[in-house]
């Protein structure tokens, strides 16, 4: 379908002042923070920024922060996936409520979160495990606020999935592992990849659920954005802001190359 | 299959939340509301709703407008243009707080002249509200955007040949056309809006009964081996984001789109 545009969109006048409007405010919120934020991060050189972002307490959050993500996007991968195919393939009774709580984890608050996962998980646990302070906190946390992402990206995608195509592999004797492995899974790893790229990208800048639940130990349980926290609240601003910029170029890039894939795949999901 | 996905549901999602309500009434409801009349709650309470009073008829204007923009104008960098107001979603909310320090801050680019002209931006309310803005920005714009796309133009270009000026035309034809992805957009920024926790607690200087919002009041009273207090602020938010769900819930119906992020 051919797309027309209007000839003229928006009166000249007004649409010139709404152009204005709007370009200032972007420009207070996103334009000036960014640049400022790259300004101080490179105000003492590069050499300053690698002696600030591999000083041994930034280092050790960087490094957390990156591997408890990695595990976190794995684990929402397998089980994002196992939640879409119930929700869709299967039925059962309260299933739509089910699926409206899917989203619970954006909509709760991530302070909320982490209260509520140290409820249960913390000290005087009721189930007997207390993971407070400790790794198994991160990444109970992480997976707590970035669950929704795998499911919400391959649930439509398996909605539109064609039935036709697993029932000719079964009647031509394939087995149902077989007809997963070579129809099935190759037709959802693009919204997976989607999924897990948007998973990561938030773990990556996670604080409210953590800060809590973590104790934010140094070279413990402090990730990347308490110790962004940690540095403002000592007033060292430079250290903040190279870390800062780290953790951006890291979620910049995964969702670029998320961007490259899913416009290959032509499967929109950003 | 089901029992794996339902039990893991259960496990990370379901059992935490009903915990939390439990641990709130197991004292019984006296305490819980001392909890909810303490002039600091209170405080907090009506903090929160002001910031987001202010946060998103302001976010909405801009997303509905950059919308518009996006999917009805022609210009060079309209990509680019897209990618910078998905950013806050890239970004760590501690991350915004940050960066407005550095613009709005004491020894910010800023700082000088707001000093200097009697306004405090960081550590108050404006700055609370600049936070919250920031971390909540792209819901509406992203969306309006894909309703705008399926509306098409043409009853806009039928508005116009009948005379209707872009202002009419807007109002009546592309408004309307529009308005449940608007308003879905409009849940998400609230919801946001309302338990944003990193980018505020910087930019606030967490002041009791002065810059605290409810989220942060929650992290007080926790800190304080407030359980109580911390627990009752807690299940308000987690209520309202209940409330949040059921609206989404709604209002998919209307717009057949199902939740991005």
């Amino acid at each position: 379908m051919r797309r027309r545009r209007l000839p003229r969109a928006g009166a000249r006048g007004q649409g010139a002042l709404g152009k204005g409007l709007l370009g200032i405010y972007l420009t207070a919120l996103v334009l000036l923070p960014i640049a400022a934020l790259l300004a101080k991060s490179s105000s003492g050189g590069t050499s300053a920024f690698w002696r600030e972002i591999s000083s041994p307490e930034a280092l050790a959050a960087i490094k957390l922060t990156l591997a408890a993500s990695a595990i976190v996007v794995v684990i929402n991968a397998i089980f994002g996936t196992i939640i879409a195919w119930v929700l869709v393939r299967d039925d059962f009774p309260g299933k739509r409520v089910v699926n409206a709580l899917i989203d619970l984890p954006f909509a709760l608050p991530t302070i909320v979160a982490g209260l509520v996962l140290l409820a249960l998980y913390g000290k005087g646990s009721p189930v007997g495990i207390n993971v407070a302070f400790t790794r198994a906190a991160v990444g109970l946390a992480l997976l707590f606020v970035t669950l929704p992402f795998v499911v919400r990206s391959v649930q439509p995608v398996l909605l539109e999935l064609d039935f036709s195509m697993e029932e000719a592999a079964a009647s031509l004797g394939a087995r149902p592992l077989t007809v997963l492995r070579r129809i099935v899974l190759p037709s959802l790893l693009p919204a997976i990849i989607s999924g897990v790229a948007l998973s990561f990208a938030r773990a990556l800048g996670e604080f409210g659920s953590l800060v809590l639940i973590t104790g934010n130990l140094p070279f413990k349980t402090e990730v990347g954005s308490v110790y962004i926290f940690g540095q403002i609240q000592n007033d060292s601003l430079p250290a903040a802001a190279a870390v800062s910029v780290a953790l951006l170029v890291v979620a910049l890039v995964v969702l670029g190359v998320l961007s490259f894939v899913s416009q290959r795949q032509s499967r929109h999901v950003l | 299959m089901r029992s794996i996905a339902l039990g893991y549901l259960a496990l990370l999602l379901l059992a935490p939340v009903a915990m939390i309500f439990y641990r709130t009434f197991e004292h019984g409801l006296t305490p819980v509301w001392n909890s909810v009349t303490a002039p600091n709650a209170q405080h907090a309470f009506w903090l929160s709703l002001e910031i987001v009073a202010i946060a998103v008829p302001l976010n909405t204007a801009f997303g509905v407008g950059m919308a518009l923009l996006l999917e009805r104008g022609r210009f060079w960098g309209k990509g680019l243009l897209g990618v910078l107001i998905d950013l806050p979603f890239a970004i760590s909310p501690v991350v915004v707080g940050l960066a407005l320090v550095l613009v709005y801050g004491r020894t910010g680019w800023f700082g000088n002249w707001l000093a200097g002209h009697g306004i405090q931006v960081i550590f108050s309310v404006p700055g609370m509200v600049l936070a919250t803005a920031v971390v909540s920005l792209p819901f509406v714009a992203r969306e309006t955007i894909p309703v705008l796309r399926e509306l098409g133009t043409d009853s806009e270009q039928a508005a116009e040949t009948l005379g209707a000026s872009a202002w009419q035309t807007f109002w009546r034809v592309t408004l309307p056309g529009i308005r449940w992805g608007v308003v879905y957009g409009v849940v998400l920024t609230t919801a946001r809006a309302l338990g944003e926790f990193g980018a505020v607690s910087i930019v606030s200087g967490r002041i009791e009964g002065q810059t605290q919002t409810l989220p942060l009041y929650v992290q007080d009273r926790f800190e304080n081996f407030d359980s109580t207090g911390a627990y009752t602020a807690a299940v308000v938010l987690a209520l309202l984001a209940l409330a949040t769900l059921l609206a989404m819930n709604l209002l998919t119906r209307h717009t057949r789109r199902r939740t991005p992020v």
